[in-house]
């Protein structure tokens, strides 16, 4: 539900059920709303059987990559005496998504939940749920609910009484978007700087410490346990359009619409009735400009291809963007384009971790490029210049952070090219001010 | 601190881990399987306990973790949170990226910047109490505009509420 707004009939209320209620933060609280059960399940099953649920299920990665959960897990290695490692990913720092957090302050046990019963799949004994260290609300709340689980018995040595092992730590992040990248992840958990690694080798054969890995966003992990208790076919039946997207999914939605929220639907969810109906649409006198649907890191639609999309993830490639993680920025006709797809551009060059020339250079040149535009010093060939830099940050790099500054920048260009030209053409006032 | 020069040209560095804070740094030896993955957890007690993190706080970090004085510097000035230098009692952050720009950060950048007196983005003001800096994305876009306090995360800030939320922290 669209926390702290009531639950919308329009939605299908799986993850966020307990969004707002106290009471399912403690051990106990969770137990009476069904909680662990799933876990206890887990552990009475093979682990390779516990993979194909989450296979059969259709469930994909919500971090951003959409890749299939259970295919990730059935990667990793079988036991041969080194350890195994769990991840989760919750340095939830892509501009526009805010689900992650809301999944760890509302309901840290079903976070545990699906930590447990993911480690216990890939033959992990270990894991670290790695939260950003901004995020210091979540991070008291998880760290409790993380000593309640080894008071009860749900973590430790003797997970429940099966004899099994299942130690899950927090680390704390400091600040590094580029560490939401699973290699630069694994990389600042073993206290290096956080730049990500050339792949291959993949996580599973050698990830956290160079031993085989799995690691699973926030979300991906709380929709386990969901999937063992109500079963795979369940799950796959949550689908409105591509069966290749199943299962609900958290929309955070935000940026200028009247009800800004974390919205759960069924995917293949018109994204139209997403921002007007549930996110409340538009402010009074205002209309529909843009809406940027992964988070900041994917091709800007425009409001014609935004009303026509279904939310999933082939139903915004189908428009020429990516779900992402799904953080809908929405954007209304009061705004300047150019200076919000500056303000990312600066983002991404504050976040680039500098290993890569191409991003290093290449994000803080567009910044630079835009600045120009915004000063109103912009010269007509600087539009064709930004397209030139985009090419060479793209598909170029280890990681795909230069991709992602890239791709507001030439999808703003193409398709909101009027915006910049009233800049360039000195029909606007500089929105920044000259040196 | 006390005043004393060393040979490095700095202050005397009392050591951070002695007591309860080194039993804290012990606590986190069994969570890794080695110990230069101790680094950030042990960094953020550094800062918890003096503040900041001085150069000769990173060598006795590098000194616990068999790692170098530099390396530790690297990992440090890698991540924005890590204070190189001492900052204000009360350690403002503040979201200006596109999500909270576009519900009206920069009003409460204004406002933040005349109630505390910082004037200035990064700046401290003059009675050591605020420091007020510009963060990328909080992560509560859809609470705008978050801000942290120290550590207390306060989100859907609005210029009207800033005096009232400067207020607790003296």
């Amino acid at each position: 539900m669209g926390y702290p707004h009531p639950s919308h009939p329009k939605e299908t209320v799986v993850l966020s059920q307990y969004f707002g209620d106290e009471g399912a933060r403690s051990f106990d609280g969770w137990v009476q709303r069904g909680g662990y059960q799933a876990l206890k399940q887990a552990l009475a099953m093979a682990p390779e059987a516990i993979t194909e649920v989450v296979k059969a299920s259709g469930l994909r990665g919500r971090g951003g990559a959409g890749f299939p959960t259970g295919l990730k897990w059935s990667f990793m290695p079988k036991p041969s005496g080194k350890p195994h490692y769990l991840c989760c990913n919750a340095d939830e720092s892509e501009p526009g998504t805010f689900k992650d957090r809301e999944i760890m302050r509302w309901t840290p046990h079903a976070l545990i939940e699906g930590c447990a019963i993911s480690a216990f799949a890939i033959g992990a004994e270990r894991g670290y749920i790695y939260i950003r260290g901004e995020f210091t609300e979540p991070i008291r709340i998880m760290q409790a609910a993380l000593d309640e689980a080894y008071a009860k018995g749900a973590l430790g040595g003797d997970v429940f009484g099966s004899g099994k092992r299942i130690d899950l730590y927090i680390h704390r992040g400091a600040g590094a978007y580029i560490c939401g990248e699973e290699t630069a992840l694994m990389n600042s958990i073993e206290g290096k700087r956080g730049n990500p690694r050339i792949k291959p080798p993949f996580p599973a054969a050698a990830g956290l410490f160079g031993m085989p890995t799995t690691i699973n966003n926030v979300e991906t992990l709380a929709a386990v346990p969901h999937i063992l208790t109500r079963g795979a076919a369940w799950y796959k039946g949550l689908c409105l359009s591509s069966p290749k997207s199943t299962g609900t999914k958290l929309f955070s939605v935000c940026g200028q619409v009247l009800k800004p929220g974390n919205y759960e639907v069924t995917m293949g969810f018109p994204m139209k009735d997403l921002i007007y109906d549930l996110a409340g649409g538009m402010r009074p006198g205002r209309s529909l400009k843009a809406v940027i649907p992964g988070g900041s890191s994917v091709a800007i639609m425009t409001a014609a291809e935004a009303e026509s999309a279904l939310c999933d993830y082939e139903g915004i490639a189908e428009k020429g963007s990516s779900l992402g993680s799904a953080g809908f920025i929405v954007i209304d006709d009061s705004a300047d384009l150019v200076y919000e797809i500056y303000r990312l551009a600066r983002f991404y060059a504050h976040e680039s971790c500098a290993q890569c020339t191409n991003c290093r250079e290449g994000t803080a040149w567009t910044v630079k490029i835009l600045e120009r535009i915004l000063r109103g010093e912009g010269k007509p060939a600087d539009l064709d210049l930004l397209m030139d830099l985009a090419e060479n940050m793209t598909g170029k790099t280890i990681c795909p952070l230069s991709d992602s500054c890239a791709v507001p920048v030439v999808s703003g260009i193409k398709k909101f090219r009027a915006d910049f030209d009233r800049y360039l053409a000195g029909a606007k006032s500089p929105a920044l001010a000259g040196v | 601190m006390s005043g004393h020069a060393t040979a490095h040209g700095g202050e005397t560095h009392e050591p951070v881990f002695t007591g309860k804070v080194r039993a804290q740094l012990e606590a986190l030896f069994p969570r890794y399987p080695t110990r230069q993955a101790c680094l950030l957890p042990a960094l953020w007690i550094v800062q918890e306990q003096r503040g900041w993190i001085s150069p000769q706080a990173m060598a006795e970090v590098a000194q616990e973790l068999g790692v170098t004085p530099a390396y530790v510097k690297g990992v440090v000035t890698f991540y924005t949170m890590y204070h190189q230098h001492p900052v204000g009692r009360h350690f403002i952050q503040v979201c200006t990226t596109s999500p909270c720009h576009l519900c009206g950060s920069a009003d409460v950048v204004g406002a933040l910047l005349r109630h505390t007196g910082c004037g200035e983005l990064g700046a401290t003001s003059a009675d050591g109490r605020f420091t007020v800096v510009e963060v990328e994305c909080l992560g509560a876009c859809g609470f705008a505009t978050p801000i942290l306090v120290d550590d207390d995360f306060i989100d859907a800030v609005t210029p009207e509420r800033v005096p009232g939320i400067l207020e607790r922290y003296r």
